[in-house]
């Protein structure tokens, strides 16, 4: 990606931008350069209300940083007229939303219906005795976080698996250690 | 047809005719395929010529619920005093379904062509397509496709030359399963969390941004240019008189050939799960199924002998749904498979309603503790009580949705439940 022009930001894209990513950019704060206000103002322009750019921005401070912060959320508040705490409200309500950090590879195993009626519970154990953690923990070289997802929305193809903003579908126990292989 | 297969039972329209075919995605492909010719006849009819087309086509509610999709558009006022808008509700995450997906990252295009002409018809200036925020690289494939569909003039201002304008957003949701009840999602949309409300208002008078809005889902809204260029009886060749047309059905769990499949309504679900899916592998037999996603009633291996429509699954005492069967083989654990079923809804209750927030929760410990071979007698007892607590008492239809195959589990394997206790 880094050295090709990209086009600008399209407006109706704004609110689309994967949020969970391998190439993060860490950064504290989100709107001090013209790459976070391009991206608010974008997000903005689509809505009849600021609060309705809660979620994108949400969306935004983890595409940068891999998690949203404390910090972060008081600067959306800020941005978006709301108190700190009602940001809180909303991206605790949401699950992908990380409140603390995770590994580079965040692994979420589908473990509902359908891929429980496959093999899910043996694929999610492989990949936490592949990666050597507890599910929901980072691995001491920072590389992953392992944990069960709900409903991944891909039940035809069992066991469906989620890293980052890829899926791995029709996975089996077997094939775990050679997905992680690949990550890197 | 069908993806990854297709069978001959199958109906191949525009819905799912380039499944697997990537020149479908692209402005220029789809345009060689066919795509975007019903919006300019659209951009020609009067608002209310096109629900009335969409009225007569009978075409129902994809989402589950089945409500008359024509009929819907009918409540939006016909004199705007302000914006309208449409939201596509593309925030699939009913367990066994999968067929929106399909939609949204085989033929993007004909979902947004969908999502102008109803925009159109409902006199909408705004068009917000939520999508399921684990969806990464099927919304990346729409959101280009927006992209490339303004960049053609088919979306944004003065579309076609026709001096009409309408906006398309693609808006990501964030791992709230609730978010796909439809007002869930308007809260969601409006940057809260994605807590349903009680209705009256209706969303045709007030929804997102108080404004009149109608929420509509993904395979809805595709189907609807079909439907407007070929007429209301073309549709009808298909189905039921009471569940026209055609449907897309996503089968998973124990099927030698599971997948998404375009089949008529009115299909027998025998046929979807032994001729069209090949029925469970391993020579296996069928033990149940779940016909319409995980929030409908169990059937038996004896009870599928019925109607793949509304009334006909309604009438075989379960629902059909999204058309999502989830089938069970032989060696399957009912007490296990409803707990992870119930877990789901424990998890996705909202928690504004008691009825929901603890029933989900006490339902799935319940049934943990009856499958870890630790339930008694009087467990069974308070599962039927909290089911009778949960119908019908909350503010959206998630309680009810474990009571259903719950009910039908505890009815129709009884045994299975009474053996872990014993044990």
């Amino acid at each position: 990606m880094g050295d090709q022009v990209k086009k600008p930001l399209h407006p109706a894209a704004a609110s689309s931008q994967p949020f969970q990513v391998t190439d993060l950019r860490p950064t504290e704060r989100l709107f001090d350069d013209p790459e976070g206000r391009d991206r608010l103002e974008k997000a903005l322009s689509r809505y009849p209300e600021k609060r309705a750019a809660l979620l994108p921005m949400l969306g935004y401070a983890q595409e940068r940083n891999g998690w949203v912060s404390d910090e972060n959320m008081a600067e959306i508040a800020g941005e978006l007229d709301l108190t700190p705490a009602y940001v809180r409200s909303v991206a605790t309500f949401y699950t992908m939303y990380n409140k603390h950090p995770v590994g580079r590879h965040f692994i979420q195993v589908c473990t509902c219906i359908s891929c429980h009626l496959d093999e899910a519970e043996e694929v999610f154990e492989r990949f936490l005795s592949e990666t050597g953690t507890r599910a929901g923990e980072i691995s001491e070289d920072g590389k992953y976080t392992v944990i069960e997802a709900e409903c991944l929305g891909a039940c035809g193809f069992a066991t469906a698996v989620q890293i980052n903003d890829r899926y791995f579908e029709n996975v089996t126990p077997e094939q775990v250690p050679a997905i992680l292989d690949e990550l890197d | 047809m069908g993806y990854p297969y297709s069978h001959d039972l199958e109906v191949g329209t525009q819905l799912s005719r380039h499944f697997g075919d990537e020149r479908a995605r692209t402005l220029e492909g789809w345009k060689e395929l066919g795509g975007y010719a019903t919006l300019p006849r659209a951009l020609e009819m009067e608002p209310d010529a096109i629900t009335e087309v969409v009225k007569n086509s009978g075409l129902r509610g994809r989402g589950g619920a089945g409500f008359p999709t024509g009929v819907k558009w009918s409540f939006m006022p016909k004199e705007p005093n302000g914006p309208h808008y449409l939201c596509c509700n593309a925030d699939e995450s009913e367990p066994g379904a999968f067929k929106d997906r399909e939609i949204l990252r085989w033929v993007p295009h004909l979902l947004i062509e969908g999502c102008l002409i109803a925009a159109r018809a409902i006199r909408a200036e705004h068009v917000y397509i939520y999508v399921r925020g684990e969806f990464f690289p099927f919304s990346a494939i729409l959101r280009d496709a927006v992209v490339e569909a303004y960049e053609g003039g088919y979306v944004g201002e003065n579309i076609l030359g026709s001096g009409w304008s309408c906006d398309i957003t693609v808006h990501l949701g964030a791992g709230a399963y609730i978010a796909g009840e439809e007002t869930g999602l308007m809260s969601s949309l409006m940057g809260g969390r994605a807590e349903p409300w009680i209705k009256p208002p209706f969303p045709a008078q007030s929804g997102a941004f108080g404004r009149p809005t109608t929420v509509n889902n993904v395979e809805t809204l595709a189907a609807v240019p079909m439907i407007v260029a070929e007429g209301a009886d073309w549709y009808r060749q298909w189905g039921t008189e009471k569940s026209p047309g055609t449907k897309l059905w996503c089968c998973s769990g124990h099927l030698e050939r599971p997948g998404t499949y375009e089949l008529p309504l009115g299909v027998n679900l025998r046929d979807v799960i032994y001729e069209v899916c090949g029925g469970a592998p391993n020579g296996k037999k069928v033990k149940a199924v779940i016909p319409g996603g995980s929030s409908t009633a169990m059937l038996t291996a004896d009870e599928l002998d019925c109607s793949g429509c509304y009334e006909g699954m309604a009438e075989a005492g379960s629902a059909l749904g999204t058309a999502s069967p989830i089938v069970m083989n032989e060696d399957t654990n009912i007490v296990s498979a409803m707990r992870r079923i119930a877990q789901f809804y424990a998890h996705e209750s909202c928690g504004q309603c008691v009825q929901c927030r603890e029933g989900t929760s006490w339902t799935a410990k319940i049934l943990q503790r009856i499958e870890n071979g630790e339930g008694t007698a009087e467990d069974l007892d308070t599962l039927y009580h909290l089911c009778v607590q949960m119908t019908g008492r909350t503010i959206c239809p998630l309680a009810d949705s474990v009571v259903f195959p719950l009910l039908s589990s505890l009815d129709k394997f009884k045994d299975e439940y009474e053996a872990l206790i014993k044990r």
